[in-house]
């Protein structure tokens, strides 16, 4: 097996990171190196090839809120932003979030308090067990980047690759009208108690 | 003792407080726990229905790099034990061994043959690929007639037979009420086999410490599981901890105790360093115990006026290759249901249960009653038709009228109270009935491709589990009483120790919301713990609608063993006699001396303090309690759908959809709004979308998400949901269990309103899950017999009654 050459070994740094990267023993292959901004956070790391965005996120950044619900993209509890657009992160190689800047669940909300989408999935009891939670409140927020302004019907079809088992979807959709309507008027909000 | 109802947080719409960390991706799943150290599990499993195991080869895959150990069952073989089954329903039962890791046979495809530790999950699954096993095939063994019949290929070929056990209840003479009776009608209904696909898949995390081992498990019953556990490896019990962290919906699917659980242990104790295994969806669809899964032949027999004189079930169970911890049991969870809310003068039920080479079946959702009320609430329909009569009119003349509670069934059960007038009138207003079987008889006449359907479901279940003496009764290995402890701290804060396991129903809101009323302090004052066997020793666990109904009431039992020791205290200090106080809004007071009280936490800090105490009094307030239900709770409902179903495409669509239940009082409507909304969808699942489907061989050919079609938010329709309350008599908060209600209740409503819709055509059944294939198939076949075809569906149905 061969893995593809990422890019070339990086010049100029310290002999010591350059020691790290180089292949300690001849028959082991250079992994490639990403980086990656995760939550506001930049990482840098050796990675196989066909490690997964989601593992890369859970077992080496210890980003544990995106959970993993299946094996075949069909689920979405693990959807993460790459560069502000929803993806699976299940079915992206952490090889192709090499310079994107990534959002997880973990990382919405700014000082201590939560998004409009979070607040609006406690407000409408829009989740029971909570899995699917972190994908949904993902998708949600890029369902509602392409329309501010959805029906219950587009917030249904636009969610159609999240699965919930809990909540039979009904606060999910009001949740995210709730939403919707919150970050359309975040002023109108401030004002009311 | 009186609460000033005012402030009552008990029937408050209270958000709930578990969130805050669900929504900010703080959540402890199993999965997310990984100490120091921690070597990761795969199991290699048979790609075989059945098979003889000749030789099983793991020293290249020993080899591979990042690997600590591979096992095969052989190397465990004398100390794995076997699964338990802690229901035992006849004396004669056939109880197979169950190998957590197989030795010599394997019965169904995906049991685990071997397993691999290494040191990332990565490393685990390559070496997976390094073990060679020989496998010398036998036949499998797929359909439940088939495997009934004489001479059939055996699952387990020392039990000379593929039939577990059949059990009988009986009660009039069914003979009598089925001999000339003026109304007969025979059907036989499949229950496909379904698969619970809880969101969080199974992972289980072992962590030695020398002798002692805790285990983090995505379970629904850490205290059940913790015996278990004991009793399979002989590891004594108070040795083990189990953690339920944060568990990820269940259903059922998490109320058993797993061969990776007890390998999970054993692995630790051997390599002594914690061990982790977290199944992949296809894995689990493989290994996950399935659901439902039954052939049913009814025989109902009425009078002309469509009064039922008597019904007769006869079931074959599938319980696939093992009875696993209440797999025998769940089929007879519905024999006390299939009279549903209706007066009848006879009624028989037999229950075979049948192995087959398959996934071991166990409880999902409803478990058994789903079942029962699918076959009455569809004969019932059946009825309607052949008599010419509205199905609700059919329906009213059959059941219980309010005033006849408490009522003895023909099933054996008391039903406690309930009103299905109520439920119904209600449901009919919500759906305006009147209105949709006016456009259906209008559709009707202009032919309209696109046929309305109305359906009905009058439902009611048992659940609550259990009468500790019920279920002796029937041979259960356990009680069914729950346990609820009150700690109440210095500072007036209050801990709640629940022995229910919560795994997404919001017990942390609800039981805060209890004890909040019974004990006078704020909500936010309450923290609820649970689901840790060192924090909560004591339990029964989640499971059949039971936390509220069992665990609510140990807790109300608690709180209230806690007032009584504040009220000697308080009466103590207030140089008062006991009876002479009241307990109002967390404050004793003298009767008429309103001024002259101690507030709770004036108590609690002198209780903790105990500088100046009643004679004779521990300094301690905490107090616990156990309930032992001495009734199930009967919550009961009408169900309304109307489905638009496309003649030309087999299309359905479900236009509107009503919910009326009646589940007693009501701790939070939001919870309980929220779990009938989550019960519809899975019951409608089972009528429209899912099943397990297995080809001939034995494979289970829905392993993905993509191939068993858990449906998405644009497969569902809006619910109206509403509710009628009558207290349940049987418990002091009145209350009913909610969690399974709308799985029982909906899925005949769904079915009932596809067949009325192909009414016209003279279709009388559409088996389930009405696809588009099989409803466009159910309008031809009618028509032309002779062009049916076999396999609708796409598949071999799972019981093999589908065909």
């Amino acid at each position: 097996m061969t893995w593809p050459d990422q890019r070339a070994p990086p010049q100029g740094r310290l002999s010591v990171k350059r020691t790290l990267s180089t292949p300690r023993r001849p028959w082991e292959k250079r992994m490639p190196r990403i980086r990656v901004e995760v939550d506001g956070a930049t990482y840098e790391d050796d990675v196989e090839p066909r490690l997964l965005l989601v593992h890369y996120l859970r077992e080496r950044l210890g980003k544990v809120g995106t959970p993993v619900g299946c094996d075949t993209s069909n689920c979405g509890a693990c959807t993460v932003l790459l560069d502000g657009e929803s993806v699976k992160s299940c079915s992206v190689l952490a090889v192709q979030a090499d310079g994107a800047d990534v959002t997880t669940v973990e990382g919405l909300g700014v000082g201590g308090t939560t998004h409009p989408m979070q607040r609006a999935f406690h407000e409408e009891h829009a989740l029971q067990c909570g899995y699917c939670t972190p994908g949904m409140i993902m998708a949600s927020l890029d369902l509602l980047r392409e329309n501010p302004d959805p029906s219950d019907d587009e917030v249904r079809e636009g969610l159609e690759g999240n699965l919930c088992r809990c909540t039979g979807y009904q606060n999910i959709v009001k949740a995210v009208r709730r939403a919707a309507k919150d970050m359309r008027e975040p002023a109108e909000r401030e004002v009311t108690p | 003792m009186t609460v000033q109802e005012g402030r009552a947080e008990v029937g408050s719409p209270r958000k709930r407080s578990e969130d805050a960390r669900l929504i900010t991706g703080q959540t402890r799943w199993t999965d997310n726990l990984a100490p120091a150290g921690t070597l990761h599990v795969a199991f290699l499993r048979s790609p075989f229905a059945h098979a003889r195991i000749t030789r099983v080869d793991t020293s290249e895959a020993a080899r591979s790099p990042g690997v600590v150990a591979v096992f095969s069952g052989a190397d465990f073989a004398d100390e794995q034990g076997s699964l338990p089954c802690a229901w035992v329903v006849t004396e004669d039962m056939k109880h197979p061994d169950h190998p957590p890791m197989a030795v010599r046979e394997v019965r169904y495809v995906g049991e685990p043959v071997a397993c691999v530790v290494a040191r990332d999950k990565y490393a685990a699954a390559d070496a997976l690929e390094e073990i060679d096993v020989d496998y010398e095939p036998l036949p499998p063994v797929v359909d439940m007639n088939e495997a009934v019949a004489d001479g059939a290929d055996l699952v387990h070929e020392e039990l000379g037979t593929n039939k577990s056990y059949t059990w009988v209840f009986e009660n009039g003479d069914i003979d009598a009420a089925l001999r000339d009776a003026p109304v007969v009608i025979e059907r036989e209904y499949v229950q496909q086999r379904l698969i619970p696909s809880a969101m969080e898949p199974r992972s289980v995390l072992c962590v030695p410490e020398a002798d002692d081992f805790t285990l983090y498990s995505a379970t629904q019953i850490p205290h059940i599981l913790r015996l278990m556990l004991a009793t399979v490896t002989g590891i004594a019990e108070h040795r083990i901890r189990v953690v339920a962290p944060d568990v990820g919906g269940g259903f059922g699917s998490k109320l058993q105790v797993y061969g990776e659980e007890v390998l999970a242990l054993l692995l630790a104790r051997r390599l002594g360093r914690p061990v982790k295994w977290t199944e992949s969806r296809s894995e689990g669809n493989m290994t996950v115990h399935h659901g439902r899964d039954q052939i049913q032949r009814l025989t109902l027999a009425a009078e002309r006026d469509g009064r039922i004189r008597g019904f007769k079930v006869d079931l074959l169970a599938d319980m696939g290759a093992y009875l696993m911890l209440v797999t025998p049991g769940i089929p007879l969870l519905g024999a006390f249901m299939f009279n549903g809310i209706y007066k009848m003068d006879a009624y028989s039920f037999t229950c075979t249960g049948v192995f087959t080479t398959k996934t071991p079946t166990d409880a999902y959702r409803g478990a058994g009653r789903p079942e029962a009320t699918y076959a009455v609430e569809r004969i019932m329909d059946e009825l309607a038709a052949e008599l010419d009569l509205d199905p609700i009119e059919v329906r009213r003349r059959n059941w219980i009228a309010h005033e006849e509670f408490p009522y003895d069934t023909i099933a054996g059960l008391t039903y406690d109270s309930g009103n299905y007038e109520a439920a119904t009138d209600k449901a009919l207003e919500l759906f305006q009935y009147d209105k949709l079987r006016a456009e259906q008889a209008e559709r009707r006449e202009r032919n309209d491709p696109v046929q309305l359907g109305i359906g009905v479901s009058t439902f009611t279940e048992m659940c609550g589990l259990a009468p500790s003496r019920v279920l002796g009764s029937l041979s259960y290995g356990a009680g069914g009483w729950e346990h609820a402890s009150v700690r109440v701290l210095p500072s007036g804060k209050v801990e709640v120790v629940t022995g229910s396991s919560a795994h997404g129903q919001g017990h942390e809101t609800a039981w805060a919301q209890i004890t909040a009323d019974r004990l006078g302090v704020p909500f936010e004052d309450v923290r609820v713990l649970h689901g840790d066997t060192a924090i909560s020793p004591r339990g029964m666990d989640t499971y059949g609608s039971r936390s509220l109904t069992v665990g609510g009431v140990a807790l109300y039992a608690a709180c209230e063993k806690v007032v009584d020791k504040a009220r000697k205290v308080a009466a103590h200090l207030l140089e008062a006699a006991e009876q002479d106080l009241e307990f109002s809004d967390g404050r004793f007071s003298v009767r008429g001396v309103q001024q002259e009280g101690k507030t709770i936490q004036e108590v609690v800090l002198a209780a903790w303090a105990a500088h100046d105490l009643p004679e004779g009094m521990e300094p301690s307030l905490d107090s616990d309690a156990t309930f032992d239900p001495d009734n199930f709770s009967f919550p009961h409902g009408t169900h309304l759908c109307a489905t638009e179903v496309d003649t030309e495409t087999g299309m359905v669509k479900i236009r509107k959809y009503v919910a009326v239940d009646d589940v007693g009082k009501v701790v939070n409507p939001l919870i309980v709004e929220g779990q009938v909304h989550g019960g519809l969808a899975q019951g409608i699942a089972q009528a429209l979308f899912e099943e397990a489907v297995y080809d001939e061989e034995g494979n289970l050919t829905t392993t993905t998400m993509a191939d068993y079609l858990v449906p998405s938010a644009a497969d569902l329709p809006e619910f109206t949901t509403d509710r009628t309350e009558t207290a349940a008599t049987s418990n002091p908060l009145g209350v009913k269990g909610v969690g399974e209600a709308g799985t029982i209740a909906s899925t005949p409503a769904v079915v009932n309103a596809v067949v009325d819709a192909l009414r016209p055509f003279g279709v009388k059944d559409v088996p389930m899950p009405c696809s588009p294939e099989r409803v466009w198939r159910a309008i031809r076949d009618e028509r032309k017999p002779e062009t049916a075809e076999p396999g609708a569906g796409g598949g071999l149905g799972s019981a093999g009654g589908a065909q």
